[in-house]
């Protein structure tokens, strides 16, 4: 098989060479056919195509594309990962899903995703784990494991993700693919099932930086019912992808380059900077002292607000409801009990001693403390520098199971991705090629609300490369 | 041993805005369960709260109306803890930063005397649903209709020292957030009540005994009895030399005494921390200018212009401005008829009033609209008619919708003015009654009210009595 990109799709669809009926039936029957190996889907449309709305007219319309369980859409099924959440249908879209329905896009599905996004292995998913398409007995990486697995497959051209440490980037580095996490406030939050509200974003896992550029300018802008959305104007950004990079000046954190990455991928890092200085892009060591804060500063934050955000989930509205408490408490506890994974549960507790009286000044107001100053750290040098560059993860996909057991250790897994959710600054992650064939990802982060740049230089790597192209072997079993 | 009572009120107004705080969902009471919600207020999965910029109006307008500082930026903060009728699991409150600090309140007693009440803060916050324990065995239902309803929650400093007191300052509030129309302040549907904070101490001493907060109070005569009965239990209590324990009550107007709630429920660590959700409110001062200028005038100011402008007597000014509605009936009658205020207050305070209390109705259900009252005064004013047919008149008005000029029209009721007809009344009735002339003439002027009287029915009542007792006693010494 071939895996299009929405680019290619447009094409198709321009020239009349596939119809968007047939471009949706593809894609439907690779789900189909590959779901049992990858599980990259929880919920799967209707094998019957349906436009579902208005005949809209727009560049990307009838270009199917799959969303993350973290998105509520109409009439469907969404579940966040989670068996507290397994019988909820939403009665309304999310902002950034109605943008894009609108727009006459078209949903595939519902991707797997680790439960209410508390995770870097999609292993805390109530639907089970999700499996790396370059490897299945390893993981996609996550909390947006579905959608990268299913991108990296080839069952959706484009899949929409939310990032709140790592959460696209991670997994799109993990499977090959390219992952848009863009700025704090560019996508509307309204109808995304909120995790930890001041980190969460919404973004884009795709085959090439193209496709999450075409995709951008249509989910994105301000929307009245998130009053934490941005009203900065969105650019097209397919205008920008082109710009001439040289004179450009990339950053290299020391602490983003600690000496604990092993030599086969600092040496894939170091061809990208190759590559990227022959476009004449300039490179320049600096320094983020506070990042070696991220870790602890983000732990402590993210708990907080979902401690908070996931006590709706009681059982008394909608949602898993255990019935056999004898009183009020009771049918809280066993609710909560049952319906949550262990993850969630930890976190949970986590954030409700962090906020909890007498702590509270020492570990979430400090945390808020060192969230500023790391962001002025990022102010800081983009004084000096348009972009910022190290690897995405410490290593590749790693084994189902290897880590599940030990939190502390999947935590250092977003490491290097977390400090752009603390700061707000959009950040893109694309592959750079592989280590004993699975492949590893370049993280390039920008200031503020400069996607646009990010795609552009992203984009040009990707003219002078093809790794984003490479396609996993268990594509060529299946039309 | 004698004892100083301490009281600190807080106050939770409903605001009266068209949709929740956070939700564009209606507020209308007494609509069918569950039906005034949308999925913000039912605290479904991915939705955020909007915060309504009426509600912020309002604060301010109160803020500015008791002369406290309006905070250029505030903070919604989260309110964590779980219960059914809290869909979210918290409710959004401000905490650290409220909208409105600092202000106080003039409040004045059965006495006479003036006392001043410095209020802390008062900040904005929603409402949860109601849990209804008796509508099914065994089972509690759960209306969210109130969930998210905007409340003001106002804060007076300690400075209330008895049960009066509390009442006269929750009755000024009441007052203050009617005059400012930010509140329908309706105490049964429960859009404006108070918890009390009450402790005693010996007089004299400084530091302040342990208090016990009493909750969910919705009457001034409550307020009142509650805290006569509060301070007296803790009295008993030290006096016996037993402590009070610092503990949330619950006033029963039944048996007129306070409970303590469970001490389960007040054992809640909130863990508040800013809601991510919602940016901080910052407030300009071109904003704060313009609501400023929209104040409407307050009781203070109506009733020294009432009695100062427009010569009323200051009791009667009082009565008038206590209420804000029976006050702009006032001033819309005014706006017809300005050449006797007094006259207009009089007929309020008597005529009026008597309507309404007879049949338990707000002046502003009042059949008698402002401008056919003003035509009526208007006709008492330039002697048309008499107060006798006035009365009459203002009577037949109340099932009507005629002005005083065409009742006077059609029923020929005009005031007779003309001496000429009026001498030939008082010629006839002093000839039929020669021996009440005589008692005059003989210094007995009381017979002078019978005389008039019997013009008066010859003329059917529409003669000017002024007139003609002047014509009387001109024809008696002729």
């Amino acid at each position: 098989m071939k895996r299009h990109t929405v680019k290619e799709l447009q094409g198709m669809i321009a020239d009349h060479s596939a119809s968007s009926q047939e471009i949706y039936k593809l894609y439907n029957n690779r789900i189909r056919a590959m779901n049992d190996s990858i599980n990259a889907f929880i919920s799967i449309e209707s094998d019957e195509y349906s436009s579902g709305n208005k005949q809209a007219d727009s560049e990307i319309s009838g270009v199917p594309y799959a969303v993350k369980d973290i998105f509520c859409s109409e009439g469907d099924q969404t579940t966040c990962g989670s068996k507290m959440l397994s019988n909820f249908v939403s009665p309304y879209d999310a902002t950034v899903v109605k943008n894009l329905r609108e727009k006459g896009t078209v949903i595939l599905g519902k991707t797997n995703m680790d439960e209410f996004a508390m995770g870097s292995s999609n292993e805390t998913s109530f639907f089970g784990n999700v499996n790396n398409p370059w490897d299945l007995e390893r993981t996609p990486g996550g909390s947006s494991g579905g959608s990268a697995a299913a991108v990296a497959a080839g069952m959706a051209p484009i899949a929409l993700g939310t990032d709140t440490g790592g959460s696209i980037r991670q997994p799109a580095a993990l499977t090959g693919i390219t992952g848009l996490k863009p700025t704090y406030g560019r996508c509307s939050r309204f109808g995304m099932i909120a995790f930890a509200s001041s980190l969460d974003q919404a973004g884009i896992l795709s085959i090439s930086a193209e496709d999450s550029a075409i995709f951008l300018e249509h989910m994105a802008g301000y929307d009245q019912k998130d009053s934490t959305s941005s009203k900065e104007t969105v650019p097209k950004y397919t205008d920008f992808l082109n710009n001439d990079l040289s004179g450009k000046v990339v950053g290299l954190p020391n602490e983003f380059f600690d000496g604990n990455l092993d030599s086969r991928f600092q040496e894939l890092v170091t061809d990208s900077i190759g590559e990227y200085e022959k476009m004449g892009v300039k490179f320049k060591d600096i320094s983020l002292p506070n990042i070696k804060y991220s870790v602890p500063t983000y732990y402590v934050v993210a708990p907080a607000e979902c401690s908070s955000n996931l006590a709706r989930y009681d059982g008394v509205r909608f949602g898993h409801r255990s019935t056999d408490g004898k009183d009020l408490d009771a049918f809280y506890k066993q609710t909560r009990k049952d319906g949550f994974g262990q993850e969630v549960k930890r976190r949970i507790i986590t954030g409700t001693y962090v906020l909890s009286a007498g702590y509270y000044d020492a570990y979430y107001l400090k945390a808020q403390k060192v969230r500023q100053l790391i962001n002025q750290d990022f102010l800081d040098a983009f004084k000096e520098v348009d972009f910022i560059m190290g690897p995405t993860t410490q290593q590749s996909a790693f084994k189902l199971g290897e880590k599940v057991d030990d939190p502390v250790s999947m935590y250092m897994n977003d490491i290097y991705t977390i400090s752009s959710n603390l700061s707000g600054v959009p950040a893109i992650s694309h592959p750079i090629g592989f280590v004993d064939r699975l492949p590893f990802g370049l993280q390039i982060i920008a200031p503020h609300f400069k996607e646009h740049e990010l795609l552009n230089i992203a984009h040009k790597y990707q003219m002078a490369t093809d790794w984003h192209l490479q396609t996993p072997e268990i594509c060529k079993e299946i039309d | 041993m004698s004892w100083e009572t301490v009281i600190g009120l807080e106050i939770h107004v409903q605001l009266d805005t068209k949709s929740k705080i956070f939700s564009g969902a209606s507020t209308t009471y007494g609509a069918e369960q569950n039906t005034n919600t949308s999925p913000v207020d039912l605290g479904y999965p991915g939705v955020l709260p909007v915060l309504n910029k009426d509600a912020v109006m309002m604060a301010i307008k109160f803020g500015l109306a008791v002369d406290a500082e309006i905070s250029r930026r505030s903070i919604f903060a989260r309110k964590n803890y779980f219960y059914p009728d809290l869909p979210k699991g918290y409710q959004i409150s401000q905490y650290e930063l409220p909208i409105v600090h600092t202000g106080s309140l003039e409040i004045r007693l059965n006495d006479g005397s003036k006392k001043v009440v410095g209020i802390t803060r008062a900040h904005l916050e929603e409402d949860a649903g109601k849990s209804i324990h008796d509508k099914f065995a065994n089972e509690t239902a759960i209306d969210l209709n109130r969930a998210g309803t905007p409340l003001l929650e106002i804060v007076s400093e300690p400075d209330i020292r008895s049960a009066e007191e509390a009442s006269a300052y929750m009755q000024k509030i009441h007052q203050l957030v009617r005059y400012l129309k930010i509140s329908d302040g309706n105490m049964q549907e429960g859009s404006f009540r108070c918890d009390a904070n009450v402790s005693v101490r010996p007089s004299g001493q400084n530091e302040l005994g342990t208090r016990t907060e009493v909750k969910n109070i919705n009457s001034f005569r409550f307020v009142e009895n509650a805290i006569n009965y509060e301070v007296e239990r803790q009295i008993d209590r030290l006096e016996d030399g037993d402590e009070v324990a610092q503990e949330t009550r619950l006033y029963d107007p039944e048996r007129d005494e306070t409970r303590p709630m469970r001490s389960k429920e007040e054992a809640n660590d909130y863990r508040y921390f800013p809601d991510p959700d919602l940016l901080p409110l910052e407030i300009d001062d071109e904003t704060i200018e313009e609501i400023r200028k929209s104040l409407p005038e307050l009781f203070d100011a109506k009733v020294k212009r009432y009695t100062e402008v427009l010569k009323i007597k200051e009791n009667d000014a009082e009565e008038i401005a206590r209420n804000m509605q029976v006050a702009e009936y006032f001033e819309a009658i005014l706006e017809n008829f300005n050449h006797d205020a007094q006259l207009i207050s009089n007929w309020i305070l008597s005529e009026v009033i008597a309507v309404l209390n007879r049949e338990s109705i707000e002046i502003n259900a009042f059949q008698i609209e402002p401008s056919r009252l003003a035509s009526l005064l208007s006709r008492i004013h330039d002697n048309t008619i008499s107060s006798t047919i006035a009365k009459d008149l203002f009577n037949q008005m109340l099932s009507s919708d005629e002005t005083a000029d065409e009742m006077i029209e059609k029923q020929g009721l005009e005031q007779i003015t003309d001496e000429d007809s009026i001498s030939q009344f008082v010629t006839e009735v002093l000839d039929e009654f020669s021996e009440q002339k005589d008692q005059y003439l003989a210094g007995k002027e009381q017979v002078l009210g019978f005389l008039v009287g019997q013009v008066m029915k010859r003329s059917k009542g529409k003669a000017n009595p002024k007139l003609v007792n002047e014509l009387i006693i001109r024809q008696i010494k002729r």
